[in-house]
């Protein structure tokens, strides 16, 4: 293929929920000629891989924050981006489920943050929660919170939505294209060399996922960062039984049933080693298996149809890193810790609202890459 | 199942409009995709079969694409006047056969999970 060579005002890094997100907004707000570059299909990394899971239940006010308005975003978002299919929002809410003390405690705290923000959490006991989950298994449960209006949504049909209105407004979405470095001149972002050619740009935002590590250290950045696989099974489809998303941070599960019947269900392992490994392991099914059945009994009747593994993009915080850096026109929005799809609609408002020099509709300051330098670390108590 | 999604946006309608022969060819049974959906799709750019099948679940029911997954590649093949072979065939994910959760559990193969192959499978026998 000949390589051509552009001109753009931004260059979007990574075709997955974040970078999507963050060409619409970008686009929407008429930045100029935007290019969003990703190097297989739209979805193919983390995003296509997730739980697709959207919960406003969280310790940490920030969080909490930026959650709440990305629910608000996802109900309004078949209309917004004019998408032909539907991103399939169910809001059956999340069920979050309390063995110990030290979370039933933290539990009690979040939910009294969560009201005071206005998300309709509650504290229920063990009984109100079978009222909701008549499958669940409540002995040893200490009690749980709900939230009627968290959900999940479906990860492809949300980045084909995306990067769909982004195309409407004039983007260019490029698939296949890898990008290989990025030339700084006097500190500033002056080009992008992709395998198809290069691009001029004064504007590059690193939205590649588990890969953002690599493409920082192409303009000499370093972040704290790493990737961590984790796995995921769905099973066949079945009648609508299961309304909320279930999940357990001690046991560190979470299981849910799609709009399609099947049971989505993931696990995290403590021991994980850091790397880009995406294998499937026979004892993650047996793990899962084993949990889950300690929890939603009958879910042992299903059958498991498929299995694989993503990457979270960790940060030592487990929050992502957002906004400028110190290469002038380089942004981050990376760093998700295992919570970026559903925070991919805010982020990309905000990072729009960044890029163009506009107020932030929530105070992101706090995320930049500055934080670590400065022992600033924002602390999140309810993560998987 | 077919009328809760739009079948075939555009021109052709979807399964409730003048229905032609190729709107009642079902590519992928288990999860009700027509060949007039993955035509459409293939003509609007999207020519990966990981892409066909992210979009409209083709080849993500119970059966895992044993058959349709031959007929997405033919079409794409054609449509693109690639060499059939020269396709991408996606990535195939475990188990090989449908494997009870509850069966798993026991650590040893139920009589639904015999013959399950590959991917570290034979680390509980
Ligand atoms: C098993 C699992 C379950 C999860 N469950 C949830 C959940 O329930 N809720 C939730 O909110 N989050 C969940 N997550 C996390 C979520 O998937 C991610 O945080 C989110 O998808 C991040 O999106 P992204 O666009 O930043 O990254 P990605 O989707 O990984 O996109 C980055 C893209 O960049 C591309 N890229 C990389 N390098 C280059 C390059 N040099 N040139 C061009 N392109 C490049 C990659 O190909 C990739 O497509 C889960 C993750 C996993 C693995």
């Amino acid at each position: 293929m000949m390589a051509v060579n552009k001109c753009a005002d931004a260059v979007v890094i990574g075709g997955g929920v974040v970078g999507a997100s963050i060409a619409y907004h970008l686009a929407k707000r008429g930045f100029g000629r935007i290019v969003l570059v990703e190097r297989s299909y739209l979805a193919s990394g983390s995003t296509g891989r997730c739980g697709a899971g959207v919960r406003q239940q969280w310790g940490a006010k920030l969080n909490c924050l930026l959650a709440r308005e990305s629910v608000r975003m996802f109900e309004r978002m078949d209309d917004e981006l004019g998408y032909d299919r539907s991103i399939e929002f169910k809001q059956g809410g999340y069920l979050l489920l309390a063995y110990t003390d030290r979370e039933m405690n933290q539990f009690i705290k979040n939910v009294e943050l969560e009201r005071s923000l206005g998300i309709p959490a509650s504290l229920l006991t063990p009984a109100e929660a079978k009222a909701i989950v008549p499958m669940l298994n409540t002995s040893d449960v200490l009690c749980a919170t709900y939230c009627p209006t968290d959900g999940h949504a479906n990860p492809f049909h949300v980045t084909y939505a995306y990067a769909g209105a982004a195309r409407r407004l004039g983007a260019e979405v490029m698939t296949f294209t890898e990008v290989k470095g990025i030339v700084v001149e006097n500190g500033k972002v002056a080009r992008v060399v992709c395998d198809k050619g290069n691009m001029d740009t004064r504007v590059v935002v690193n939205a590649a996922g588990p890969y953002s590590g690599l493409v920082a250290r192409m303009v000499g950045l370093e972040i704290p960062f790493w990737a961590e696989r984790h796995q995921i099974l769905v099973t066949e489809p079945v009648e609508p039984v299961l309304r909320p998303m279930v999940m357990s941070f001690s046991r560190r599960i979470y299981c849910q049933q799609t709009p399609h019947g099947s049971f989505v269900m993931g696990m995290g392992d403590p021991n994980e080693p850091h790397g880009f490994s995406t294998e499937s392991s026979w004892k993650f099914v047996v793990e899962m298996a084993r949990e889950i059945t300690r929890v939603l009994p009958p879910v042992g009747n299903l059958k498991v149809v498929r299995q694989w593994a993503g990457l979270y993009d960790m940060t030592p915080d487990a929050h992502p890193i957002l906004g400028a850096t110190p290469v002038e026109g380089f942004y981050l929005a990376c760093g998700f810790s295992g919570h970026g799809f559903m925070l991919a609609p805010v982020t990309g408002q905000l990072l729009a609202e960044v890029i163009c020099g506009e107020e932030p509709s929530i105070d992101i300051t706090g995320l930049n890459l500055g934080r670590f330098e400065r022992g600033e670390l924002v602390v999140e108590p309810s993560v998987v | 199942m077919a009328c809760a999604k739009p079948a075939s946006e555009g021109a052709r309608g979807g399964c409730e409009g003048e229905a032609g022969a190729r709107d009642l060819v079902v590519i992928c049974r288990c999860e009700d995709v027509t060949l007039d959906e993955i035509r459409d799709l293939i003509a609007r750019g999207y020519t990966t079969v990981e892409e066909i099948k992210r979009i409209t679940r083709c080849g993500m029911g119970p059966c895992q694409g044993r058959t349709c997954r031959q007929l997405v590649l033919a079409e794409i093949a054609r449509a693109t006047g690639k060499d059939i072979a020269s396709v991408a065939p996606g990535r195939f994910r475990p188990p090989t056969k449908p494997v009870r959760l509850g069966g798993a559990v026991a650590g040893a193969p139920d009589s639904d999970n015999e013959g399950i192959e590959g991917d570290g499978g034979e680390q509980v026998r």
